[in-house]
């Protein structure tokens, strides 16, 4: 796929990617075996037909193509962007056992950008004419993420009547206020919400579950079922010496700055404060987007500071490729062990250990070994701790008989259902941080699970 | 009326303006110390402000703001009827009210305005409550009808002497705890006056509660801004606050914290005067 050249993307947040033309997309859908069995379906969590959206592009019937895509995935404008497709449905594509791997990612963008685009979208709320016996049963769905918008774009094709509680002032949780805009255009964003809206979907901003309502008060309010995805928005700190220095944010402080509150662009008030050295600790994606804002924001030079080698990085590789591209500078094996500040309390340099690998860990990666008085320091005005993030304890801690697993995370088996009857939970605040596409997955078992409750109920 | 709508509006003191705004669901709710995240327009920031008072029958909040800032400073512009785009709430962990028996509540310039709630909710739970307001000038000195209704006694200073005592409410304060045994004081206003309250009630041992004011983004404990050291622990005034033990905070810490955005708030507010 195509990308803007460096020198042009780093000075704004418009998309990197290109995407594919007409003429490459049905190229690289021609590519496709279109196996008997095919096994890429098995890596979608949300069982996209793969092979058939394919052979659609091929053939030229893009209406066709991004119909069947929606059929299982309401986002597929997001998806097509942010899946780490790599370890999903193109691990599993034979084509890649000798050569290149069908790009389904981009394909999948091609088929939703088309629609979007052109405005090809039909009104959907006329397409789902909704089941008459379900137009009263009235549904909850807390927090408007991926996980959030799936459970809810599910449930309203079903007939049900599904209002969003979402705490910021505007929808799209952790694609809102997490992903950047060069990652993910708003317009795209913002069109998939109004995808989920025109299902019938009723999003009501600023409203905080566990605070304005609780989950006991939603069943008063008459919402026969509740799914919870209030995501993993808790951010992790590294405890160093220093640490609540002027000039350290939290990825996503420093996130929310620049996407939910749009800091870098001058219209909005929201400031957000760039120092000419950035560094980012942490090696997941959400450390690559820190980065490169970083960098966009105006950053002569932004560290990338990981305790492991770049192989152990969580972080995608395209992600990595696009960081490394842009100028970013990995200091791998890099340990921060304090943060050094100046009279007025703001960061001058950050101290850290020379790691080695050790022996595997739990994870299966190689442990990070100190290695011993190595300690160096790197100036800095800035830094982005970016090391992860945990579930958001607000309902947890509000709700009563609500059963919670280590590190806060909701208890729920397979198909979502909770200790509490009635009450569901998916993606992030279930799982812990994971990704947008195992999110999306959870909203859909969860919608079907909810459907059966309510069939078995009524 | 339209949720969110502004129903009263009122001038307290120059640049300190009340308004009572429509807004059920919070106001249902709503307890002594809660505050509400809101915006003034699309491309605003979002700010935290404490909940003054709340009418549940009425369906109303009452906020009391001192304009300081651009946002508080578009705010202060808007009008009766006129409806706030976006408000939530209500946020925090309300005050912890008990009957400790004698207690000084210490309100500083417009931290008045959150101290009030707390200062009632404690006379309504049978303490004595012993009021001290402190302001730049007379002008500046707010809700002192209200309070003298809950107090024993109120206490005024101002720094330039034009009402009450000359001085600030530390030097009442001193008067106060060398004459009388107190249970507990309460203190909201200015970093600086939190922070002086603090050491001189260590001194004495008495239990002191402060209300912190960092930086908030989200309000939910998402963004990690209003983080604060208390005792050695890092907490978020927003989910875990905002009220604190004030003789564990670091102070120094916060006072340079909230200045991490002076800079772009000055340039901000001079842009808007253009």
């Amino acid at each position: 796929m195509r990308k803007r050249p460096v020198e042009e993307r780093i000075k704004d947040f418009e998309e990197v990617a290109l995407g594919f033309s007409k003429e490459e997309a049905i190229a690289e859908a021609t590519r496709c075996l279109q196996c008997k069995k095919p096994l890429c379906i098995n890596g979608c969590p949300v069982q996209i037909n793969i092979p058939k959206f394919i052979k659609e592009i091929a053939e030229e019937k893009f209406s066709n193509a991004i119909k069947t895509l929606k059929e299982t995935n309401s986002l597929p404008g997001i998806c097509g962007r942010v899946c780490p497709q790599e370890t999903q449905c193109e691990m599993f594509c034979i084509l890649g056992k000798k050569g290149k791997p069908i790009d389904i990612g981009t394909l999948e963008r091609f088929a939703s950008d088309w629609e979007i685009k052109l405005d090809q979208r039909p009104k959907a709320k006329s397409q789902e004419p909704r089941a008459k016996n379900q137009e009263q049963v009235k549904l909850a769905v807390v927090g408007s993420g991926p996980a959030g918008l799936t459970c809810a774009g599910e449930l309203a094709k079903m007939g049900y009547d599904v209002t969003i509680f979402e705490s910021l002032h505007k929808a799209g949780g952790v694609l809102r206020y997490g992903i950047p805009e060069f990652r993910m255009p708003r317009d795209i964003l913002d069109s998939e919400i109004q995808y989920v809206k025109d299902l019938g979907v009723q999003i009501r901003c600023d409203v905080l579950i566990g605070k304005t309502f609780s989950i006991d008060e939603l069943f008063e309010a008459g919402y026969k079922a509740i799914f919870i995805a209030s995501g993993a928005g808790l951010p992790q700190f590294l405890n160093i010496e220093g640490e609540n220095a002027n000039g350290v944010y939290s990825a996503n402080e420093f996130l929310t700055r620049a996407n939910l509150m749009k800091a870098y662009d001058k219209q909005y008030h929201t400031p957000i404060k760039i120092g000419k050295k950035v560094g980012v600790i942490g090696g997941g994606n959400v450390a690559m987007d820190s980065a490169r804002v970083a960098l966009r924001l105006g950053a002569e030079e932004v560290y990338l500071v990981y305790r492991r080698s770049e192989q152990e990085m969580p972080a995608r590789e395209e992600e990595r490729e696009n960081a490394k591209e842009e100028g970013i500078q990995f200091k791998i094996l890099t340990q921060p062990v304090r943060i050094k500040t100046d009279d007025k309390g703001w960061v001058k340099e950050i101290e850290c250990l020379q790691m080695q690998l050790g022996e595997p860990d739990e994870s299966g990666r190689r442990r990070p070994v100190p290695i011993k008085d190595s300690n160096f320091s790197i100036p800095l005005d800035t830094i982005v701790i970016a090391i992860g993030q945990n579930p958001n304890p607000l309902i947890p801690s509000s709700t009563p008989n609500l059963k919670t697993g280590k590190k806060g995370t909701i208890e729920a088996n397979e198909a979502g259902a909770t200790s509490i009857e009635g009450v569901f939970a998916g993606g992030d605040i279930v799982t812990g941080a994971a990704t947008v596409i195992e999110a999306m997955g959870a909203g859909r078992k969860a919608a079907k699970a909810m459907d059966e409750y309510i069939k078995n109920k009524l | 009326m339209k949720l969110n709508e502004i129903v009263n509006k009122k001038e307290l003191a120059p640049s300190v303006k009340l308004f009572d705004i429509y807004a059920p669901n919070i106001a249902k709710k709503c307890l002594p110390g809660n505050f509400i995240i809101l915006m003034v327009s699309e491309y605003g920031e979002r700010i935290p402000l404490t909940i003054n008072d709340c009418d549940r029958a009425k369906g109303t909040i009452r906020i009391i703001v001192q304009e300081i800032g651009r946002t508080t400073q578009e705010l202060g512009k808007m009008k009766v009827g006129e409806i706030i785009p976006n408000l939530m709430g209500p946020l925090g962990h309300a005050s912890h009210i008990e009957k400790f028996g004698k207690v000084v509540c210490i309100g500083g310039g417009v931290g008045t305005a959150v101290m009030y709630p707390i200062a009632k909710a404690l006379k309504e739970k049978g303490n004595e409550v012993i009021t001290i307001i402190g302001a730049k000038t007379k002008e500046l000195v707010i809700l002192e009808e209200e309070m003298k209704k809950i107090s024993s006694s109120v206490h005024i200073t101002t720094d330039d002497g034009s009402y009450g005592k000359k001085g600030f409410v530390t030097d009442a304060l001193n008067e106060i705890l060398s004459a009388q045994k107190i249970d507990r004081v309460f203190a909201i206003g200015p970093l600086i006056m939190m922070k002086i309250i603090s050491e001189i009630t260590k001194q004495y041992s008495i239990p002191t509660i402060v209300s912190l004011n960092p930086i908030m983004i989200d309000g939910t404990g998402m963004c990690g801004g209003c983080r604060v050291s208390v005792g050695n622990e890092t907490k978020f005034a927003c989910v875990d606050g905002p009220e604190f033990d004030a003789h564990k905070v670091n102070f120094d810490e916060l006072l340079h914290r909230n200045n991490r955005f002076a800079e772009e708030e000055q340039h901000s507010c001079k842009l808007q005067e253009k």
